[in-house]
């Protein structure tokens, strides 16, 4: 057996390194993320555990937890961090990680969302809430649930039966085709 | 004066009144937006989430379209919007690698990237002066909770404002005559994006805020997003009927609390198209303002 100890083995730490341009190792697990979080009471894992999972090497348990896809984002965490750790914007890489690797995504209604929301801007450049509203129903099946307030957007002109495209839709196109994350499940 | 103006995809559809109030406000405060031409998403919440490359690469596209416009400034109404754009903006200047890199993706080059400016921050820069010197109506009666919601003020150090006790929003809404109440929750998120995935989730935790706006003493709360609005006004139908005891409550765009203080009725800022009904006097010697 050749020794390689010096050859640095890519990690999936690594991935999340490049995205965020900062280093998990820099949290040093106070929880004040956690404490302050809007959406804690709704996840499996604390948001600090899940720094905790990547910091450990744990990568599976970070990707298969529903916390990553219920974080919304909101910037508490990032905002309050004595180590100026941009948490917010470490789960966004930890889903982007997850989605590159196909990991079974724990919330399936919230990634089906936001795919029918990119479709949408994908093919027209801007948001489509019809479109959106269609293509989110077929992912999930769910046809006739939160259907009431509908009606009354329609007669107020709020949902716009026709998309509106860019002129510069092939750019979008192609935005699209040279940034999305492909493979998941 | 003279402004660069990105819309977003809400101000021209579930936002509608969002956008029809703003220009009849801006008119009368003499300031000219200029749209940028052919702009496109910012990707929202949804491209952050999922390809931080195809966020950076749409918010950038905008900008870049801007400056090709020679716009040196820019307001984005929607907080969401702004946030992405300005955080676009930061992460561009920061990594220069980064820059050329998504410059290759839209095919496009960055070299001046205009001031960005959220709708708080844009009234700051026209002045309460100016509000109040236009003013035609003293909204006294207005009890206001202003809610800033996740993205107007964090992450910290983004612009001027306190990110944990900010008070922008506040006075601006005092120039219109208005009272602004303290409370808890001007900075508690709704749910966002997660309305139609997680309406449960959406349901309570925008009930917490209706919740903590009226037991501080609000008759109206004034946000300045339209996903705030959205969570904060229409989940109120479905908060009812999970809550038989919630008592509703108004909410008013920024730029609609505005417009009623510059003398517009409800129906010329689409107040009337809002689900929870909006019945404040808007003058003090009538109880009812005619529809």
């Amino acid at each position: 057996m050749s020794h390689h100890n010096t050859t640095h083995v890519r990690t999936i730490s690594d991935d999340i390194t490049d995205i965020t341009s900062q280093n998990p190792e820099l949290c040093y697990q106070c929880g004040k993320c956690s404490a302050g979080c809007p959406m804690r009471n709704y996840m499996d894992d604390a948001p600090n555990v899940i720094v905790r999972y990547i910091q450990l090497g744990l990568f599976e348990k970070a990707m298969n937890s529903a916390t990553i896809w219920l974080c919304a984002g909101c910037l508490t965490c990032s905002s309050r961090c004595p180590k100026n750790f941009d948490l917010a914007k470490f789960m966004d890489a930890v889903r982007e990680v997850a989605l590159r690797n196909g990991v079974k995504v724990k919330e399936k209604t919230i990634l089906k969302f936001h795919k029918a929301f990119l479709k949408q801007i994908k093919n027209h450049g801007r948001s489509y809430e019809v479109g959106l509203v269609r293509d989110y129903k077929m992912a999930t099946f769910d046809l006739f649930s939160d259907v009431e307030n509908s009606p009354k957007m329609l007669l107020d002109g709020k949902l716009n039966i026709f998309p509106h495209n860019v002129k510069g839709k092939d750019k979008i196109k192609s935005i699209f085709e040279k940034t999305e994350v492909k493979k998941c499940k | 004066m003279q402004i660069g103006y990105y819309p977003g995809c809400s101000q021209e559809g579930t936002a509608k009144e969002y956008d029809k109030s703003l220009r009849e406000v801006l008119k009368v405060l003499d300031v000219d937006p200029t749209e940028i031409n052919d702009w496109s998403c910012c990707g929202a919440t949804s491209a952050h989430v999922t390809s931080h490359k195809l966020s950076l690469a749409l918010s950038a596209r905008n900008l870049a379209l801007a400056e090709k416009q020679g716009l040196k400034e820019i307001f984005a109404p929607c907080a969401a919007c702004y946030n992405r754009l300005l955080t676009s903006k930061n992460e561009l200047q920061e990594h220069p690698e980064q820059k050329y890199e998504i410059e290759t993706i839209i095919e496009e080059k960055i070299n001046n990237i205009p001031e960005i400016y959220n709708i708080v921050n844009f009234f700051q820069k026209i002045g309460k002066d100016k509000i109040a010197e236009k003013k035609k109506i003293d909204l006294k009666n207005f009890k206001a909770a202003c809610y800033y919601g996740c993205l107007l003020v964090r992450p910290s150090g983004i612009n001027s404002d306190d990110s944990e006790q900010p008070n922008s929003m506040e006075e601006i809404v005092k120039a219109t005559g208005a009272q602004t109440i303290d409370w808890n929750f001007k900075l508690e998120c709704c749910g966002a994006a997660h309305s139609i995935a997680r309406q449960d989730i959406v349901v309570d935790l925008s009930k917490k805020i209706l919740d903590d706006a009226i037991k501080h003493g609000a008759n109206v709360i004034v946000v300045a997003c339209p996903m705030c609005h959205s969570n904060l006004d229409m989940r109120q139908q479905n908060i009812k009927s999970k809550f038989s005891d919630f008592k509703e409550i108004p909410v008013l765009y920024l730029s609609e609390i505005l417009g009623l203080a510059l003398g517009f009725d409800k129906k010329q800022l689409g107040i009337d198209t809002h689900f929870i009904e909006f019945n404040l006097p808007v003058r003090n010697d009538v109880q009812e303002v005619s529809a």
